[in-house]
């Protein structure tokens, strides 16, 4: 037997071990500590819509990581615009941008959504006309009825009913301001040292608050309009062009259906048409509903758009400028707005059929570069700075894949994965028990610790970086079973081969590691380039597959050096296996010694110790 | 799985062992053959290329009861022609029908949504629409080729740093000809080609190099101090290494089948047709291909390249005469001293350092060679 004097020579396989179990602990530990208990799961297993868009643009300069961040940002507001929540959008690859929708339904309708080309254009405000949900407002007509108090009568009839209503949100805008995001804004020429600068936000805001006073004043006057139950118009402001009258009458902005008809219509309608239009949002339940002239500046002439707080004023605003082209109509237009009255002094900035603000002018901006200056926070602030930001990306997006996928589908696929995956390991471990004995629980151990740290590790990716485990992933975890039990079979070959040369097992242990080691370096790297490769090369599914073959790549490393051997050098000191026990795999008759063909294969080996020995 | 045991262990013991390097013709012959075969394959009938290649919609219909025909039926009012592929995949929830149609039918998703569920009697919610565009299939079979060649690149300039170019050409070679015969398997067969297959076509390519860089491991280190004897030539070293290596190399290829097995079997069959089935079939094909070319193609391949090398041609020509001699030797009846145990001399001493270590008095009775 070797000398206790050559236990370093072993390394420290307890060290190395516990080693292996501390990391095995923090990481389920940080996996429970977190709540990041399962990995998370991609679209194709756990139901929901997947919908792949592709960039396209003439100027192939335009797809870069900078403009596809932006797109992504609009692309999230436009999924979440649509009520859908836990929705995720990212960049995939260079010009793609992946839009996962959990356990969604209406599929094809969003895919369309998303693709269609972001238009942003600057059009004239001609009207504008306040409506309000009141379905949405705490005291809601149908039940006032039996309300006593502060508002009897407004409920019994329709017509005090809208009477009283706008008279109850009409505080609300006027005194908070800040809520006023679409209508509140103002648009100033961005004078780096002006006082007339900080004059303007509050001077247009208050102007705004007082005409939208007015025009809840009138609505007030007026109680005609509510022709449906939950809607309350206020008067239209400004004139509505003839040919849009009767449509400016239809599209009801409260309801979701008929803000997708006016965008709709409105997507539709020429840059030298006129039409109508919905806010994108409300304000305490306030939608402004506008007719709007032709387009007078295309959004593509904005060359630049970012938020920013202003050093004089402390607010929230945003800064753009535009290209020579759209400096020249953007002056003609803002000198002909500031002629008007309210609120045809106002131009609307559309995205998608929607006008997201409308700012009115106080002033002829002639150098090409504006300031959108109100009752911004840093989010709205920076909201709009995206959609102009959008508007200046000579981005297209065509729809690459949608992939529906129901919740039972994905959970019979993942099944299918999983006892897929179980029967695989089963046969691995039989076959490692059977052809291995003794040795094969090295292995069945091996591969254990294995699963353990993949699952925890591709959990807490789940968390940390937004890691799903889809299903070509799923494979490539099952197909790196095999992977990992390849470096067991190599070590223990290498172990066996030493043995065969005559060794004993603890110094074959010993002596088979570094060259077994040097083949699993060698054969891993090979397995990881392809899988870096893959990664960095591919998108998608085929990215997912790539990444796991590479964790579980690099796990094996972990594994083998850190378990595997470790265990082998201890056990190598037991006597079920030092005695070559028949069931330790390591018996000397499994290694064929008695056989006579035994006599050929150790001739063809070297003599040196033969020969000693002799 | 005694039945992959006793191969295991035969092979383990010795019993059964090939000249795999000297039948270099017969692999030639037979890769030939299977290449041949599938370039022709590819060339005349082609890929059956997914309806991911080619764009269009796949709507999958969860409800239970509805039968291909019936489908089928609806799929044909829709488009008004037979073209749609109909197919039925079985799930854990029971059966599914997929309705393919292809985006030359200009057929909207929303409007085969409600054509499929109106004439089925089904809610437009128990369909759900897959719908990819054509130039889908191609970016990423476009994207996957950049993947394979820079891989390849990498990969042999990795390999020729770390054995040598004739081996990296060698392993190349077998890259390319498993890669070869899997696409050719699936021209010929007529598997449909899906992204998942093509996943598993990039996966071979890690997978085959791994069992040839095992394999090579091996090579490497018994060529090592070829040119300080003259009893074996290179391609007799690298034949022995290969048998001594064979029993690891069939364990790794058996034990990296088997998942795949159990994926394109099980998971396959449970699913029907599906990304894992996919997957699992171009690995199964890949990996077959993969165990046979590290062993039958990649070897023989460098040592047809390593025999052109002038010192293992002098090599070559010092084992022949030496022969010549011991035959000369062995007809006049005396032997020559140093033959007995170092006649066959294939793997020199394994690294790890010299083995002094003292040799136990119990074990040496299984050395029973060491003392005869």
């Amino acid at each position: 037997m070797a000398s206790p004097k050559s236990r370093p020579r072993d390394g420290y396989p307890g060290r190395a071990l516990s080693l292996t179990l501390a990391i095995m602990v923090a990481l389920v530990g940080i996996m429970i500590g977190t709540g990041h208990t399962t990995p998370r799961l991609g679209i194709d297993l756990a139901g929901g819509t997947s919908v792949t868009l592709k960039a396209t643009s003439s100027d192939k300069n335009a797809i870069n990581p900078a403009n596809m961040a932006i797109a992504s940002e609009i692309m999230s507001q436009r999924v979440n615009g649509t009520g859908v929540t836990e929705s995720t959008t990212q960049v995939q690859g260079s010009d793609e941008i992946v839009v996962n929708v959990p356990k969604g339904t209406s599929s094809t309708e969003l895919a369309t959504e998303l693709a269609q080309t972001a238009k942003l254009y600057f059009r004239p405000v001609l009207a504008e006309q306040q409506q309000i949900d009141a379905s949405a407002l705490p005291k809601s007509s149908p039940s006032a009825s039996s309300n006593g108090g502060a508002k009897p009568s407004g409920a019994a009839s329709p017509s005090a009913s809208s009477s009283e209503k706008p008279k109850a949100s009409a505080p609300g805008a006027s005194a908070s301001p800040s809520a006023s995001k679409t209508q509140g804004d103002a648009l100033s020429q961005d004078l780096k040292a002006g006082s007339s600068a900080s004059a303007h936000p509050s001077a247009s805001t208050s102007a705004k608050a007082s005409a939208a006073a007015t025009g809840t004043a009138k609505a007030a006057a007026t109680p005609s309009a509510a022709p449906t139950s939950g809607t309350v118009s206020g008067q239209t402001a400004g004139t509505v062009p003839a040919a849009l009258q009767s449509e400016f009458n239809a599209i009801d902005c409260t309801t979701k259906h008929g803000r997708d008809v006016a965008q709709v219509t409105a997507n539709r309608a020429k840059e030298t048409d006129q039409v109508v239009s919905c806010s994108s949002d409300a304000t305490s339940n306030t939608w402004t509903k506008y007719a709007l002239d032709k387009v007078a500046v295309d959004g593509t002439s904005i060359s630049k758009a970012q938020s920013n707080l202003s050093t004089q004023t402390g607010q929230w605003e945003v800064d753009l400028s535009f290209n020579s082209h759209g400096a020249g109509q953007f002056a003609n237009i803002t000198g002909q707005l500031t002629k008007n009255q309210p609120p045809a002094n106002e131009f609307a900035i559309q995205l998608d059929g929607l006008v997201q603000s409308s700012p009115s002018v106080n002033e002829a901006i002639t150098g090409g570069q504006a300031t959108i200056s109100g009752s911004f926070d840093q989010a709205s602030a920076s909201q709009l700075a995206n959609v102009l930001s959008y508007g200046s990306l000579p981005l297209d997006f065509q729809t690459q894949e949608v992939v529906t996928v129901s919740p039972e589908l994905g959970g019979s696929q993942l099944d299918a994965g999983l006892i897929a995956g179980l029967i695989g390991l089963i046969l691995v471990v039989v076959y490692s028990l059977v052809y291995y004995r003794g040795l094969g629980l090295v292995a069945v151990a091996s591969l254990l610790v294995s699963a353990i740290l993949t699952w925890s590790l591709m959990s807490l990716l789940g968390g940390a970086i937004g890691f799903a485990l889809n299903l070509p992933a799923v494979c490539g975890a099952i197909v790196a079973i095999g992977i990992t039990a390849d470096s067991f079979v190599v070590y223990f070959e290498r172990v066996r081969d030493e043995l065969r040369e005559g060794a004993t097992l603890r110094p074959a242990v010993r002596n088979a590691w570094p060259r077994a080691r040097r083949t699993i370096l060698v054969s891993d790297f090979v397995s990881f380039l392809a899988a870096a490769v893959l990664y960095f090369f591919t998108v998608g599914k085929v990215q997912g597959f790539a990444f796991t073959l590479g964790l579980t790549t690099l796990l094996d490393l972990v594994v083998v050096f850190l378990f595997t051997k470790p265990l082998m050098t201890l056990l190598a000191r037991r006597k079920f296996f030092n005695s070559g026990h028949p069931w330790s795999g390591l018996s000397p008759e499994r290694l064929g010694v008695r056989n006579p063909l035994r006599d050929s294969r150790n001739s063809r080996r070297p003599v040196p110790t033969a020969g000693k020995e002799a | 799985m005694s039945r992959f045991g006793n191969i295991g262990h035969r092979l383990y013991t010795g019993e059964v062992s090939f000249d795999f390097v000297g039948r270099r013709r017969l692999w030639t012959i037979i890769s030939g053959v299977i290449l041949v075969a599938a370039i022709l394959g590819l060339t005349v009938r082609g890929l059956n290329l997914g309806i991911e290649f080619k764009g269009g919609e796949i709507y999958t219909i969860t409800k239970p009861g509805v039968t291909i025909a019936q489908a089928q039926k609806a799929a044909n009012e829709l488009t008004g022609d037979s073209a749609a592929i109909v197919q039925k995949a079985n799930t854990s929830n029971g059966q599914e029908i997929l309705v393919q149609i292809s985006s030359t039918e200009k057929i909207d998703p929303t409007k085969g949504q409600d054509g499929l569920s109106k004439s089925l009697g089904l809610s437009t919610q128990q369909i759900n629409t897959q719908s990819l565009s054509a130039s889908w299939g191609h970016d990423i079979s476009q994207k996957a080729l950049e993947g394979l060649v820079v891989f390849m690149v990498l990969v042999t300039l990795y390999l020729a740093f770390a054995f040598e170019w004739r081996l990296a050409v060698g392993a190349l070679v077998a890259l390319l000809h498993d890669l070869v015969i899997t696409v050719g398997v699936y021209a010929l067969v007529g598997f449909e080609v899906t992204s998942g297959t093509v996943i598993g076509f990039l996966t071979i390519l890690g997978y085959s190099l791994y069992d040839t860089v095992v394999v090579f491991d091996g090579l490497k280190s018994a060529t090592n101090k070829l040119t300080k004897q003259n009893k074996l030539t290179y391609s007799d070293a690298a034949n022995a290494s290969l048998n001594s290596t064979l029993v690891r190399s069939i364990n790794t290829s058996v034990l990296a089948l088997l998942p795949v097995a159990a994926l394109l079997f099980i998971g396959g069959g449970l699913l029907g047709a599906g990304v894992l089935n996919d997957i699992s079939l171009a690995l199964f094909v890949g990996l077959t291909a993969g165990a046979y070319s590290s062993i039958c193609v990649a070897t023989p391949m460098v040592a047809w390249l390593q025999e052109k090398r002038p010192e293992y041609i002098e090599l070559a020509r010092k084992v022949k005469q030496r022969r010549a001699a011991e035959a000369k030797a062995a007809a006049e009846g005396r032997t020559l001293d140093e033959e007995t145990p170092q006649s066959e001399v294939s793997v020199p001493a394994p690294t790890g350092g010299p083995r002094n270590q003292p040799v136990n008095r119990s074990r040496s009775e299984r050395r029973s060679t060491g003392r005869r």
